[in-house]
Order: C-alpha cells, then structure tokens, then sequence
C-alpha cells in the first residue's frame, strides 16, 4: 500500500503498535495511542496505522466516527470539556456551552483561530455532586454559575498553566 | 447463520404447514411459499444485514417481532408475516424512512423503479406523521461513472457491503452514529480521491437512487441533433443478454440484431460491435502471451487488462503487479481508436466528426474513456461517451421505438463482425476461453480439437487449470469479484517475495462477480441464478456462431492487412496497447 505523504510516527506508537499489532482488539487500543499521543487522530497518522496493521482506512474512520473519545481536528491548547452528563445536563450544561460559544465564538469541536481554545462536550466526569462542571485541560471546575466563565478563561489567557 | 446441517424442518407460515431446508431464514422460506415479506435492506445477492427492520414478523411463543431476513427457520416455527399489527409497524418504519427522505422522486433517475417508491406505493402512504429532516450535502459526481447522493441515502448498507464483503475495496464506510450516521468515504471526501475503482456494484445494489450511474443519455439525444457528427455506436458483449430485462424478457435473451436495428433508428450512421474488438483483443494480447510464454519476452504470469475498475484497482492496490499486465487496451477502446482512424481512413470521414458512443455493461467503463492520454490515441478522445445497459433501457424508452418488435439486423462492417470468441468476453472465463482457443493455434499451427473450455467457464470465484498444448502445460487463472482477485494477486505476491517459482501463466481478472454479465452497469436485481442465465445465453451465442475463434475473423484478418501489418506491429502499440503507473489508494 502506498500512502500519500510519508509520516514518521511518534516511538511511544511505534512501539505501541508492535507490542499490540497482532492481538484481538489491536484496533481500539492502537487508535486510543493515537488519540492519547496526538490529541486526536490525524488522517496522516491514520493512514500509516492503516498500513501497518493492514486495516482498510474506511474502518478506522468508521471507529473513530462512532467513538466520541476521539477527535479528527487538532483540539486549542488549552481543551474546554462541558459535562453534558445527567447531572450537569440538568444543571444547565446547556447554557455553559451557549455561554462559552458566544465568548469565544467557536461552536463545539471547533477550535479558536489563535489555536488556543476548543470546546467538546464530554460525558459524566464523575463528580456529579459539583454539576454543572467543566475541565480545561482535565482541571475541574464546579458550581459553576453564569458569568463563572470568562474568569476562568482568563487565567489561560493571561498566563497560561500547563 | 451458522448452520451446519442442511435438514428439512416443519413450519407454519400464516397457518399453513411447509417442510423446508433448516439452511434458509424466514424471508428466505416465506418467498418459497410464494409469500414476499417486504424489505429493504436485504438483497439476494448479499447476506443479510438487518439494517432496515422493515422485514419484521412475528413467531407464536416470541414476546419480540423478528427481523426474517437474519433468523433461520426452526423446527416447529409457527410464523405470521402479515397482520394488522405488522402492518402498522412496517408502515411506522417506512414513514420513519420516508421522515429522512427528500421527495425528488419525478427527477430521481430511479423514478419507476425504486424499491423504497414501490413499497410506499404498497402500502398505500399518503402522508409522512414526521418533520421531513433530509441530511447529506452536495451530490458527489467527481467520478464521472458513479453519482453519490448521499440525501436520498436510506442507511441500508448495501453498497458497504458490496464494496467491503464483495469488492474488498472499502471506498465506503458507515460513518458517525445515530441520528448522524451516514455512508462516505473515511473522512467524507468524494469518491474519485478515495478507493472506489468505479466497478459500480453500489449502483446496481442500491434500493433507491442514492447510488447511480453517471447518467449520459441526454448528452447523447443532443449529440444526435448535430448534423454535422457522424455518429457510430458499438455494443459489448454482456448487453445484448441483459437489456431485454429492462423489457420484461427472461435474462439471457439475445437482443444483438434488434440493438443494432434500434441505433439505426435513432440516427447512428454505423453500428459496430465491442465483440470485433474482444476478437482483436484476442489476437494482441494473445501474441502479448506467446512472446512472453515461447520467445521469454517479458514476465509471466501475464494478466488480462479488458476490466477497467480491475486496471485501477490494480494500479492502487497491487502497482507491484504491473509488469504482469496485458498493455492491450480494452476491447471497446481499440474500437473507439480504430473508428477514427482506420474506419475514418476508408469512408473519407474526417475523424473530428466522429461521435463514438459505447453502451456497456459497466460504469467503469466511463471512467475509462478518459483515463489516460493514450486514450486519445486517434488524436481524438476514441470514445466519446460510454453508456451502461441501464441507461440504454431508458433510450429505447425515450424514443418510442418498440424494441420487441425491431426486425433484426447486421452491424456494418468494417468494424462489426465478430466470432464466438469475441462475444464470451462478457462472461467471468470467457476472455480466457476466447484466449486458449487462438493461443493454442499460435502455439502448435494446428486449431482446437474441442473448443468448449468447460473448465474455465461457471460461477466459482477462483477457477484453476491446465491447459496442455501439444506438451506444453500451460496454467491458467480465472477469477471474478476483486475479493476473488485478491487471493491470486496474494499468491503472486507471495511467490515474488520468497522467490518461489509463479503458479500460472496467464490470468483472467473480471472485477465483478460473473464478469460483465454481472457488471455494475447492468439491470437491477442481480443474482447468482441471474448471472448463470445470462452466461448462458452468452455462450448459446458462441455456440450458434460459424466461427469461434478470433483468429478466424475476416474483419480482423482484413484490419491486419490493410491497416495493422501484424500483432504487435508499432501501429497496433500506438493504437491498440496502454501503460499503468502506480497510484495512491488514497488522493486525499
């Protein structure tokens, strides 16, 4: 098979694949590598792992379409995860992702033109009890109420913590 | 649907008592009994994927409705397939379809003959309860010999299969999920930078109109209307048995004299036949075989090349495999060249003027008229428009002419005589048959004794044997349907790569199960049953033939002559012989 541009992969996946390419399940557990190294799965990085494992490139898009775990475009620097399980639904996670829609003028899966901000919305977080949550980069915020937001958006703005 | 012993079983079926084979599944023992339980998803051609949930029954004792194209009968089964209740629930999935669907049915090429239009008409739907919420973008043409139209998509699945199980192309996907999920090509980018190799089974399994051929049958009623063209036509060999299904004969029938009289109708000022050129494909790529297999000129095993979406696939998926292939052009490109140069030559007509139409089994085909620069090899694009059978179906319809009662007539020379030989080209072993009869008179000066090859002919998906000429053994391959493909291609790869000397000599590839019979230009419904009948009247076709051997065509003979010099001549290679480059599985 030949691909359309040559990519050199990541070792930490290079070495994945070897470890997993001839196990039940490969597929998931390479893609989730994928996934954790990356950020999210690009179409470059797909199509070699396609090659290596010999697993027609439709399938994977096919997993990776159907899992909301994984992400086709580049997410910001700094991801901002709303809750969207129940809990958090019922406490008006709605309106945290109207909210942050319109400050920072990207809609869901989009990422801001500076590269910095994205939005997904993922399910239960498992800190029901502080819904409505969010998470920028995995850090948790709770309790949160209208106009919450733009503070919290500050701080990566003015100086980012990574 | 895995059972292993094939033993009869006593059902009911709406409280009358069958004794069926336990291997078949509800659907499959119903239409035995002559009751159809409608569905949308299944088709005969394809095992079952339980997609549309339209096929629901119900079975005395199961709380659930069961889908009947997936379950197997079981001893004592008591089966409803009509009632009220079922009724009302197949009606309830219908409308959740027809919630999603966009209502262009006078404009949609399938108008007349859409199986989910068929089933609305069934059962009587009036009105749609639902919001009409119609999902899919911009209709994907980028082919030029499939049309993709993913708003009137139903999620049935069947080109995936086809394209996955069938094909192993994998050009299609099942995207996303639920509300969101979507047939596409991984990424959704369009067809022509994905896999697809324009075979066009998708098309000729698709219930509705998402799938289709790249229609040019209005391109070719305006053509008509230039005075100033010479319009000639030429026919392959899978059409004439398969387009009077699109006039309710049985497939197989044999329509050749009663085509070639329609395109005089309509104003087509010589009608040549695509077998002349199987003839003629005979003769080069037959001489292709002996200079490789006596004089050592080249690499054995050599592969058939007459199969376009077989040409792409290759040259995307096995580029390694080149050196291997035929150059000889397909059997209606050598006619497309021919008919503006040697044909233009000896009328007097200036070539420019020539509007060369071919009507094939295949979409391909369309893809291919425009393949390369050597495609041009008249210095005009030798074919200007290819046509599949389904959409010569509509043009006779267009035109009022009644084909039934055409009277039959001859094609015209110098471009329209064929022999046996030329005409089974449209069957999976047919081009190797067609082969062995000539290659054998090449080899040995002596002709065939018996020239039915029975072993290369029939519907199994790899055909292996020898074929012994005057001692030398020669090995032959015939597959059909790429997934078939892919096993000799693995072995060829295998043996190049440890060294092991090639289990074949020659190579027959048809990218589609049963060959062009079957092709993805042909009329709905295809089944093995319908693939044999018409090989069948393919080889009736052959047998009826004074001559059977392409090497016996006068025209072929006459073209040599007067124009070629010999196989294999540099005019032949200009005109009649191709090259294949390496290309990227995926554009994008």
């Amino acid at each position: 098979m030949k691909t359309q541009k040559d990519v050199q992969l990541d070792t930490r996946l290079l070495d994945f694949i070897e470890e997993w390419k001839d196990k039940k399940g490969k597929e998931i557990m390479i893609l989730h590598k994928v996934q954790e190294v990356y950020g999210f799965v690009p179409r470059a990085v797909a199509i070699e792992v396609s090659r290596m494992i010999d697993l027609p490139l439709a399938k994977i898009y096919g997993i990776i379409t159907f899992y909301h775990i994984f992400k086709l475009k580049k997410p910001g620097k700094f991801k901002v995860s709303v809750c969207m399980g129940t809990a958090c639904y019922l406490k008006g996670g709605n309106d945290l992702i109207a909210e942050l829609e319109s400050i920072l003028g990207i809609g869901v899966n989009a990422v801001t033109e500076d590269g910095k901000f994205s939005i997904e919305i993922v399910r239960c977080v498992g800190c029901c009890g502080l819904a409505p949550v969010i998470l920028v980069n995995g850090k948790t915020y709770g309790n949160l109420k209208k106009g919450d937001l733009p503070n919290i958006l500050n701080e990566y703005r003015e100086e980012p913590k990574n | 649907m895995t059972q292993t012993k094939d033993i009869k079983v006593n059902i009911k079926i709406n409280n009358k008592d069958y004794s069926v084979s336990s291997s078949l599944t509800i659907l499959e023992a119903a239409k035995l009994a002559h009751i159809k339980i409608p569905t949308l998803c299944k088709h005969e051609d394809l095992p079952p994927t339980a997609n549309c949930g339209i096929c629901v029954v119900k079975v005395k004792n199961n709380r659930k409705l069961i889908r009947a194209c997936c379950t197997l009968v079981e001893k004592g089964m008591d089966i409803t397939t009509h009632d009220g209740e079922l009724y009302e629930v197949r009606k309830n999935v219908l409308e959740l379809i027809l919630s999603t669907h966009p209502f262009l049915c006078l404009t949609c090429l399938r108008n007349g003959n859409c199986e989910l239009q068929k089933l609305a008409e069934e059962f009587g739907i009036r009105e749609v309860p639902y919001n009409n919420i119609v999902k899919g973008g911009k209709t994907d043409t980028s082919t030029k010999a499939v049309v993709f139209d993913a708003q009137k998509c139903i999620g049935c699945g069947r080109c995936v299969e086809v394209c996955q199980e069938i094909q192993q192309v994998h050009a299609l996907e099942f995207l996303d999920r639920g509300f969101n999920a979507r047939i596409a090509p991984a990424g959704d980018i369009q067809l022509a930078d994905s896999p697809c190799i324009k075979c066009g089974q998708c098309s000729a399994h698709c219930p509705v109109g998402a799938i289709v051929e790249f229609s040019q049958a209005t391109q070719v009623w305006l053509t008509l209307r230039d005075e100033t063209l010479h319009p000639v036509v030429q026919i392959a060999p899978a059409v004439r048995v398969a387009l009077g299904e699109g006039f309710g004969l049985e497939p197989g029938a044999l329509l050749t004299g009663q085509i070639y009289a329609f395109f005089r109708r309509i104003g087509f000022k010589a009608i040549f036949d695509t077998n002349f050129g199987a003839d003629l494909t005979i003769m080069e790529e037959g001489s292709e075989l002996i200079e490789r297999l006596v004089h050592g000129k080249g690499t054995l095993p050599l592969i058939t090349s007459c199969c376009p979406a077989w040409v792409d696939f290759l040259e995307k998926y096995y580029p390694d495999l080149i050196e291997h292939f035929s150059t000889a052009k397909s059997p209606h490109e050598m006619v497309g060249a021919l008919s503006k140069t040697y044909y233009a030559e000896k009328m007097g007509i200036d070539p420019g003027k020539i509007f060369m139409l071919s009507v094939m089994p295949c979409t391909a085909k369309k893809f291919e008229i425009a393949r390369t620069a050597d495609m041009h090899s008249s210095g005009y694009q030798d074919v200007d428009v290819s046509i599949t059978t389904r959409e010569l179906v509509r043009m006779i319809k267009t035109s009022g002419v009644n084909l039934l009662d055409l009277e039959d007539e001859k094609a015209d020379s110098v471009l329209g005589s064929y022999t046996g030989a030329g005409t089974i080209f449209g069957a999976t072993g047919g081009v190797m048959e067609a082969a062995i009869r000539t290659a054998y008179f090449l080899v040995t000066g002596k002709e065939l004794e018996n020239l039915d090859v029975e072993d290369v002919r029939g519907l199994k998906g790899v055909k292996r044997a020898t074929v012994d000429m005057n001692g030398k053994k020669i090995r032959v391959a015939v597959a059909h349907g790429i997934g078939n493909v892919r096993e000799v291609c693995e072995e060829l790869r295998e043996c190049k790569a440890s060294g092991k000397p090639m289990p074949y000599d020659f190579i027959e590839v048809m990218a589609c199960e049963g060959g062009c019979i079957a092709g993805g230009g042909q009329p709905y419904q295809v089944t093995n049953k319908i693939r044999t009948m018409r090989s069948k009247g393919l080889y009736n076709d052959d047998g009826k033939c004074e001559l059977r051997c392409s090497h016996h065509n006068k025209e072929v003979q006459q073209l040599y002559k007067e124009f070629l010099d010999k196989p294999l001549s540099d005019k032949s290679h200009h005109l009649l012989h191709t090259k294949y480059i390496p290309r990227p599985i995926y554009y994008k």
